[in-house]
């Protein structure tokens, strides 16, 4: 059985029409776009700008379907007193979802002018084209622009009373072109993010977090820091603990001083971090099948059986959460880098006992997060200081310890695979469990507050248990738990556990990651078993022409046939259709192994459909190697029985310059196809390639991540 | 609470601030040089890479008092007037970065080197950038964008 989350607000809308559902969610037009003054638009996605460059990739659509200079758009950041709700940013689904439903609004708003035109000039609308915003009559050559025309025209109509058809693809002309990122200036100049915003009157605060996850506290003493310069407030409240002050320094110091008069009540109730799989494989679960074909056994004539592991990764954003909240009379204003801005607005309200609209959320671009960080919870907590000092806005960030030692991390997850292949070079068994906890406990989703500080209150609400989404909404640890291969006989079991000593949430592609790496590596050990080569090995048992054409792609740039020259070199290669219906990966990693591994190249051909913004789809791409290389490589969460150990960078060890590999992508353009998400595909193959890699390097098979020298000499063992 | 004077992208700033204080808080909250960034206060990301008497270094772990009549570069004297510099143009130009949170103290640990090895290696360049850290994986696009900036900077210093 898997515990069923709470879905968003927008999945279970029915809707009668074709529209995108959150179109379908928000159906008047005008909350979408607003013309402005100065002959300016004002696009409103529910889409947050994460560093992925969505913000622009949304505006290219707008801008194609409207018939619009870029430079005429303003993208409003998401705003829950104005905003449509989209739900949240996740999964790489903003363009599928926020990019297509702002297509189908903006093709209607396009008709309704022009209808408004055709009336007005008296001719024919199919007399009438449209060039940077100026409708004009061939018959007449009389014009009117979109700004003339706002007063007259009805946007608060709703989308499913009018209809449109977006253009062709072929009609498109700023979809599909390399349009530089329009938030990258300033914050490469000066302000920009979150972190930066300087409200008057502002103040600064700090909290305490408990040494550890379940530590209460026993005593306090907050007499002297309360009356210290500066200090404005000491907030207590049953384990949370915070301060407010003048100026950030007075902020800092103060928290180190509560901290140091805090007496805590700890437990040690966290699994051994040194058998990891043990506690994986022994936890309580809820076992679900999800596949099982039924038919005869065929006989193997190589048989291999193989267990993978990862450790629990960080998200590990590089600046620590931040949030601004605002108490004025009885309204809150609240600024966050979310990914889920209208559920956190609706859970704060809960939390503090608020209508939820008195509650204003603004999104304010953070740091790469990559999933679910330590964002949400940073907003109760400034709202949980502001309280205290109503009028004044208070800004509060998160130390780097914080950070590490309290987001949720990426959970740790084990696959077990048992199969066999025939003289022939066909699969024909292939039995698959998986164990890990589940991955998703945003806002939004579960049953009691998500939000750290709900969990240090006095009221004490409970932590709640992560989620999975079925698979058929993307899943979380059964995420590409299925072979993507043709071949049957597959069995396929997930464990998803119910005990959750850590707090585990969304990290970029959920359990694809690990399904992925275990898949590909289990493959590679297949096509050895069977004497075949790896890549030839693959494309016997994959029809699908998308599929065979990315690994075509990928096995010709990296030049497979030829080894790598140098000692210790190898090759490797992985592909996965990331949830088995979005984006096409095959990567080629090369490796050269002395006492560590390096990673000298990274070779990958991507299929993510139509493309928005091709360099945009490749900085993403790129980002994602590079990232799932350090995972790879580097990353793991450590931690005593009792609490997190891996506090800081030097703890928690990422790639370096030095140690980044070359990496080239090559993407294949479908115009035909769905545009599809391409943040989160890259992570399970590149991790495979370069377990491939070192087998191909040393015939030595690491089946447990990251590849540390510590893990090697274990897999020697 | 005392005064410090400093320089700062070549204005003279009177600022009042404990002893201790990181430099890093005063440029920020103090002179509102807000592109200089807070990644772990500890010395180990770089994102807070500021020019201190033409060395790069830490504003996190560097004391205010240590600054006290010496000059400051930071991201925000990069440009000039409405001109970018170079490394900014360069990095606009490549598209390199993500999120953008580490690129500033990337920027600014460039040009300290920059300005003193314009004819600076990969593997200078490589050194230099090691003590900054990118969460994004924006290292390909970076490491381009600043041999990019390199050439231009040389041709420009040519010409
Ligand atoms: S903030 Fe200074 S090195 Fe990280
Ligand atoms: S671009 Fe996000 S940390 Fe470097």
């Amino acid at each position: 059985m898997t515990k069923s989350p709470r879905l968003p607000r927008v999945y279970s809308l029915a809707s009668k029409s074709d529209l995108p559902y959150t179109l379908a969610g928000n159906p008047r037009l005008d909350t979408w776009i607003q013309f402005l003054p100065g002959d300016r638009v004002e696009i409103r996605s529910g889409k947050v700008e994460l560093g992925q460059g969505i913000a622009t990739a949304i505006a290219q659509i707008a801008a194609d379907e409207l018939d619009l200079d870029l430079s005429r758009i303003a993208m409003l950041p998401t705003d829950t007193s104005v905003s449509p709700d989209e739900g949240s940013t996740t999964g790489s689904r903003s363009i599928q979802e926020g990019g297509m439903a702002m297509r189908q609004a903006c093709a209607r708003i396009r008709a309704i002018f022009l209808a408004s035109a055709s009336r007005q000039m008296g001719v024919d609308i199919v007399s009438l084209s449209v060039e940077d915003g100026v409708i004009r009559s061939a018959s007449s050559n009389e014009t009117l622009s979109y700004w003339e025309l706002a007063a007259s025209v009805d946007l608060t109509v709703s989308a499913e009373d009018v209809t449109a058809t977006p253009k062709q693809i072929a009609a498109l002309t700023r979809v599909g072109q390399s349009v530089p990122r329009t938030d990258l200036t300033p914050k490469l100049s000066h302000g920009g993010f979150i972190q930066d915003i300087d409200l008057p009157g502002m103040l600064h605060g700090r909290v305490v977090r408990p040494p550890s996850f379940r530590a209460t506290l026993l005593s306090i003493d907050s007499a002297a820091v309360a009356a210290s310069p500066g200090i404005r407030a000491v907030v207590h409240n049953g384990n949370f603990i915070g301060v407010v002050a003048e100026r950030e320094e007075q902020a800092i110091v103060a928290m180190q001083a509560l901290r140091e008069s805090c007496q805590w009540s700890e437990i040690d109730d966290l699994p051994d971090m040194a058998d990891l799989k043990h506690f994986l494989r022994h936890a309580d679960a809820d076992v679900e099948v999800l596949r099982g074909d039924e038919g005869p056994s065929r006989a193997a004539e190589h048989s291999v059986e193989a267990a993978y592991s990862r450790p629990f990764i960080a998200h590990a954003s590089l600046a620590p959460s931040c949030a601004l909240a605002w108490w004025r009379e009885d309204r809150l204003d609240i600024w966050s880098h979310s990914q889920a801005i209208f559920a956190l607005r609706d859970e704060i309200a809960d939390v503090l006992e608020m209508q939820h609209d008195k509650v204003t959320l603004r999104h304010a671009p953070g740091a790469g997060c990559y999933g679910h960080n330590g964002s949400d919870d940073a907003a109760l907590d400034a709202a949980l200081l502001a309280e205290a000092v109503k009028g004044s806005p208070v800004r509060l960030q998160w130390m780097r310890d914080d950070e590490f030692g309290w987001e949720p991390f990426g959970p740790a997850m084990l696959v077990e695979i048992k199969g066999g292949v025939q003289a022939s070079g066909d699969v024909a068994v292939w039995d698959q469990h998986i164990w890990g906890n589940r991955h998703i406990a945003r806002p939004g989703r579960l049953e009691s507050p998500a939000l750290l500080a709900a969990w240090h209150m006095d009221k004490g609400y409970a932590e709640p248990a992560a989620v999975d989404m079925p698979l058929s909404m993307g899943g979380g640890g059964q995420r590409n738990a299925v072979p993507y291969y043709d071949f049957t006989g597959v069995s396929v079991v997930n464990h998803a556990l119910n005990e959750m000593p850590l707090r585990t949430s969304a990290l970029r592609a959920l359990g694809a990651h690990l399904n992925i790496f275990a898949i590909e590596s289990f493959m590679d050990e297949l096509a050895t078993a069977a004497g075949l080569d790896p890549v030839e090995f693959r494309l016997r048992q994959l029809q699908d022409q998308r599929s065979r054409a990315v690994i075509e792609a990928v096995a010709d740039m990296s030049g497979w046939g030829t080894p790598p020259a140098g000692e210790g070199r190898g090759k490797g290669i992985a592909f996965a259709r990331y949830k088995n219906v979005s984006t096409f990966a095959a990567v080629v990693a090369e490796v050269e192994v002395a006492e560590t591994v390096k990673v000298l190249k990274v070779h990958a051909a991507v299929d993510c459909g139509r493309l928005i913004n091709p360099d945009g789809a490749l900085n993403q791409c790129e980002g994602g190697i590079v990232q799932a290389v350090s995972w790879t490589l580097k990353e793991q969460v450590t931690f005593d029985r009792r609490t997190i150990t891996s506090r800081g960078w030097d703890t928690y060890p990422i790639l370096r310059f030095s140690e980044v590999p070359e990496v080239e992508v090559k993407l294949i353009d479908r115009p035909d196809e769905e545009p599809l998400g391409v943040g989160e595909g890259m992570t399970g193959p590149t991790s495979a390639a370069i377990g491939n890699a070192i087998f191909n390097a040393m015939g030595l098979r690491v089946r447990d991540l990251p590849f540390t020298s510590e893990n090697i000499t274990r897999a020697m063992e | 609470m005392q005064k410090f004077n400093l320089t700062v992208n070549g204005a003279p700033r009177e600022v009042e601030a404990g002893k201790n204080n990181a430099l890093l808080y005063v440029l920020r909250n103090e002179l509102g040089m807000k592109g200089v960034r807070y990644g772990c206060g500890i010395g180990e990301c770089g994102a807070c890479s500021v020019i201190l008497d033409g060395e790069r270094i830490f504003s996190c772990d560097t004391p205010i008092w240590a600054a006290e009549g010496k000059s400051i570069v930071t991201i925000e004297g990069m440009a000039e007037g409405d001109r970018l510099h170079p490394l900014q143009e360069a990095f606009l130009r490549e598209q390199a970065a993500q999120c953008g949170y580490c690129i500033n103290g990337i920027m600014v640990t460039a040009k300290a080197l920059l300005d003193k090895t314009p004819e600076a290696t990969d593997e200078q360049i490589l050194e230099a950038l090691d003590r900054n850290l990118c969460r994004c994986g924006a290292h390909v696009r970076i490491i381009r964008a600043i041999r990019s900036a390199a050439e231009a900077m040389r041709s420009e210093a040519r010409t």
